[in-house]
């Protein structure tokens, strides 16, 4: 399954430190793991919860770094694309995986999907043998959809404000986290019900 | 534009309590208009970006809570759900429990419920719910789909939150679910007419992916205009089937009573054969049915996705890699194949040889810039390395070309590395790997140049190429890359014009991706240097010594490359000679050579300092029957010549003087007719005549130091047992080791032999 989905900043951000990631909509699927395990039972739940954010930002510091190093070593140069220009985007887009070791942030070993799209990243969170296959197609998907549905090229992105309609995108996407095997009519019907969502 | 940030929000307690109350008189209303939905989001946005998490007022929350679970408007639930998930639960979640013991649970509130669970005793509760509105009959909503995906989750966190009875009940629910799900189209929304009943024409049956009619069950590769329920939850248990498998079905529990031997294998018939050959399998318990049942739903997709494939397990797999192989758009596919020839290989006693020479040798060389067949692979070997080290012995032959997706992705994978290289290092591979390893950026280099004339197959004009890709072209250097892009160990060590090469390289060693790779290579190194020694015999070790001597003049020009492994070197040298000390003995000649070469210490004072002095620690019959006098005195006068030379000429580094004075100090202690000749050279420096020295610090460093072992020297017998201790015990202790003490065991004798 995946654990988390993130969206989160790969450019230098005024208010924050070099190498830092701004996590602009996150998505942790399940319960919080030192909640079950008892590994964090010394804690309260809310700074369970602090915790919890604290390993998403991990996360994101990690793929902030691997987009940069990846963009430095292809040595390409960052096409701007403006709203409307979606598709083109995403087909210029960086992808990668990255390894995210035992601790690092979560106690069991995970698989960080990454999809560098202009200034921000789209990061799937996965275990370990999960389908990655599937799970790169889904992203891709995912990414596609809130560039368009948030308007994420313009000036005005709406991903701050309108951020349940990620949670709409993800709930058919990924339900609660489950990768599908989606066929291209499966697709369709429930991108025929995002399209309704949406326009409301 | 996320420079500015609603993360700025700074909003008042005062006026957020205000907020709270505004909108929950906005809740109370019967209509739930734009403005409501503005304040939920604006709400949300708020509960997001506080780094502490709220409690919400009581009232604010139960009506948040209850428009959650009854709204039948899709994006009440989900903002309620959104801004719930963001909040503390009042008094502990289990009083969400209750309120839903009679409708089916929303997805959105499950989520909710879900996210808060504390302990497995919620999960348990959680599944159970789940469970229970699976029994009744489906609503024809959106929620109860995502039973599945739910329980998919739990069961990631928690695989004893379902009891034996509910995996019993959910085995039997994904076979009907899996195997007869309908093949019928599923309804198209009715546009609400007048036309509804009987008299509305029927979608017809479900069509395969080439469009023909739907030869056999429904399947996720069945395609249709629209899908009734069973055939989302077909999707849904198929999504989660090869988790629950692995969680639940472990093949070594209860008896398996499928004879698979019985079947016969049919050949290539257009019409499936998977329903027809299964045999009645009802009697099968229910987590034995649904193996058998998701056996035949794979085998179905292998035969959708390929409709010449109608054979069962191993020879379906066989003949889907023999179609696949050549096909490198689908060389992920090949990695799960290879999974299952590795696990099932031996048993079946078939030929694997070309299946690891497809997944370690072409596809690495093939799509070394493929991130995801780079990451799924290490993956692979990493959760497989003790079976292919003993089962597969191709596998370390194929390490040049493994080595291809750490030279074109180093910071990706470095650490995968680490975990992964002592499997390829063995006695037959040491060398050549030492020499692959140091050569890296060369790799990537070439890689880099590969996919460049791959791309620009012809030279640009007006002559702007770059000079290495016109190398790489040219008929006169092809062997060299040749060499460099091999895919198979075993054609030599390295190569004979290694020099050229990294000419030819030169204008690569500013290329990002170079420097990159050249920045993995010294912890690969140390790796490689820390399993090395476990393996290997003294043989094989003069041999990694005399490719530190070669290598360390030998590579690519990339700024502080070269300190860096000369840094690496120094120490494993070290490390090696102290673990066998006859090394130096050895290989004596070569050392003394390098000892011998003046230029050396200007390119390479680290690495000349550590081999002065293993030479001066274990050049001694103590450690070596084969030490004889007249090898410490030719490796004495070499080391004398270096000391006159730079000490008459330019100003040497302090620690390459005290170094030298150290190890003519010590075999001049194995063989007393060398100590006046050492003598001379240290009264001189007592006297003053150190006009080559630098700054005081330096003169009193070296000076210090040549008094120490000067009066030493007085005592010919004392100096041997200092300067030569016996050799390390198997557990050195810190007062033996001769590292450490040489200089306080100099200081406290200078102090009781010196005689003003």
């Amino acid at each position: 399954m995946v654990q988390c989905f993130l969206i989160h900043t790969v450019n230098p951000v005024s208010t924050l430190a070099p190498g830092e990631s701004r996590v602009l909509y996150s998505r942790v699927f399940g319960p919080e793991e030192g909640a079950l395990t008892g590994a964090d039972s010394e804690l309260g739940p809310e700074q369970r919860r602090l915790l919890q954010n604290e390993k998403v930002a991990v996360v994101a510091r990690q793929v902030r770094s691997a987009v940069t190093l990846s963009r430095e070593a292809s040595g390409r140069v960052l096409v701007e694309t403006v709203l409307g220009e979606e598709l083109v985007a995403l087909q210029e887009a960086d992808s990668g995986v990255q390894r995210l070791g035992r601790g690092e942030p979560w106690a069991g070993e995970r698989s960080a999907l990454w999809l560098g799209v202009q200034s921000l990243a789209f990061t799937l969170v996965t275990e370990p043998h999960e389908n990655l296959l599937l799970a790169e197609g889904t992203l891709k998907s995912i990414t596609r959809h809130c560039l368009e549905h948030l308007r994420m090229l313009g000036s005005g992105s709406e991903v701050l404000l309108k951020s349940e309609r990620i949670d709409v995108l993800l709930h058919r996407l990924l339900p609660h986290g489950q990768l599908l095997f989606l066929n291209h009519r499966f697709t369709q019907s429930l991108e025929k019900e995002l399209a309704n969502y949406m326009a409301q | 534009a996320y420079n500015t940030g609603s993360r700025s929000i700074i909003i008042g307690e005062e006026e957020l309590q205000k907020f709270y109350c505004r909108i929950t008189k906005q809740l109370m209303g019967k209509e739930h208009g734009h403005d409501v939905i503005d304040s939920l989001q604006r709400l949300h946005l708020i509960m997001a970006s506080t780094k502490y998490t709220r409690r919400l007022p009581v009232e604010l929350h139960d009506r948040l809570l209850s428009l959650c679970v009854s709204s039948s408007v899709e994006q009440l639930t989900v903002l309620t759900s959104a801004v719930l998930r963001e909040t503390l639960p009042p008094s502990g979640p289990g009083q969400i429990y209750t309120l839903h013991d009679h409708s089916p649970l929303p997805s959105h509130t499950a989520a909710l419920m879900l996210s808060q669970a504390e302990s497995k005793e919620d999960l348990s509760a959680l599944s159970s719910l789940l469970l229970r509105s699976l029994e009744g009959r489906p609503a024809g909503i959106l929620s109860h789909l995502h039973t599945l995906p739910l329980l998919n989750t739990i069961i990631t966190y928690c695989p004893e939150s379902l009891t034996e009875d509910h995996v019993t009940l959910l085995s039997k629910r994904l076979v009907e679910w899996l195997r007869y799900a309908s093949v019928q189209q599923g309804g198209v929304a009715s546009s609400g007419g007048f036309f509804t009943g009987p008299r509305i024409r029927q979608p017809g049956p479900v069509v395969e992916l080439d469009g023909c009619v739907c030869g056999d069950f429904f399947t996720v590769l069945c395609v249709s205009q629209a899908f009734s329920d069973d055939q989302w939850m077909n999707l849904y248990s198929f999504s989660l089937l090869r988790h629950w498998l692995i969680t639940y079905h472990n093949v070594t529990d209860g008896n398996n009573s499928t004879d698979a031997d019985d079947r016969s294998e049919v050949d290539g018939s257009v019409v499936s054969m998977v329903s027809a050959t299964s045999s009645s399998s009802r009697l099968l318990p229910p987590k034995e049915r649904l193996r058998e049942k998701s056996f035949q739903y794979c085998q179905r997709l292998i035969e959708q996705s390929d409709r010449r494939c109608v054979y069962r397990a191993f020879p379906c797999v066989k003949s889907l890699f023999g179609r696949l192989n050549s096909d490198l758009s689908c060389s992920r596919v090949l990695l799960p194949i290879a999974q299952f020839y590795l696990n099932h290989g031996e048993t079946a006693a078939v030929d694997s040889e070309c299946v690891w020479r497809c997944v370690f040798g072409v596809l690495p060389a093939e799509c070394f810039n493929d991130p995801y067949l780079a990451h799924e692979t290490l993956s692979f070997i990493r959760a497989n390395q003790l079976q292919l080290h003993s089962s597969v012995p191709l596998y370390t032959h194929y390490f040049p070309s493994l080595l291809k997706f750490l030279a074109w992705d180093s910071p990706g994978l470095v650490s995968d590395y680490v975990d992964v290289l002592p499997s390829l290092v063995t006695a037959g591979t040491a060398v050549e790997l030492l020499h692959s390893l140091l050569d890296l950026p060369c790799l990537t280099a070439a890689l880099t140049l590969q996919l460049r004339s791959a791309c620009f197959p012809v030279s640009e004009p007006g002559g702007r190429g770059l000079s290495s890709l016109e190398a790489f072209r040219s008929p006169a250097h092809r062997g060299l890359f040749l060499f460099l892009l091999r895919g198979e160990a075993g054609s030599g060590d390295t190569m004979d014009r290694l020099s050229v090469l990294h000419d030819l390289l030169m204008e690569a060693a500013d290329w990002s991706r170079v420097i990159q790779s050249a920045q993995s290579v010294p912890v690969l190194l140390h790796v490689y240097f820390n399993t090395v020694t476990t393996i290997s015999d003294e043989r094989l070790l003069a041999q990694l010594v005399l490719v530190l001597l070669e290598r360390s003049s030998l590579l690519l020009n990339i700024p502080k490359y070269t300190a860096e492994i000369h840094r690496v070197f120094s120490h494993h040298l070290l490390k090696l000679c102290k673990l066998h000390p006859s090394l130096v003995v050895d290989q004596s000649r070569e050392l003394l050579e390098f000892a011998g070469t003046t230029t050396n210490i200007h390119s390479k004072e680290d690495l000349y300092t550590h081999v002065v002095w293993v030479l001066g620690e274990y050049l001694s019959v103590s450690f070596d029957s084969r030490c004889s006098v007249d090898l410490v005195t030719s490796c004495f006068e070499a080391l004398e010549a270096v000391l006159f030379e730079i000490t008459s000429s330019g100003s040497p580094s302090p620690r390459v003087v005290t170094s030298l004075l150290s190890a003519l100090a010590k075999l001049a202690s194995r063989s007393h007719d060398l100590i006046p000749r050492v003598s001379l050279f240290l009264s001189k420096l007592r006297s003053g005549a150190v006009s080559w020295c630098g700054s005081e610090e330096d003169v009193v460093a070296v000076v210090t130091r040549g008094e120490e072992l000067w009066s030493l020297l007085k005592l010919p017998s004392v100096a041997l047992s200092v300067l030569t201790p016996p050799s390390l015990a198997t557990s050195p202790r810190w007062h033996r080791d001769a590292n450490a003490t040489l200089p306080p065991r100099l200081r406290t004798l200078t102090g009781l032999t010196h005689t003003r």
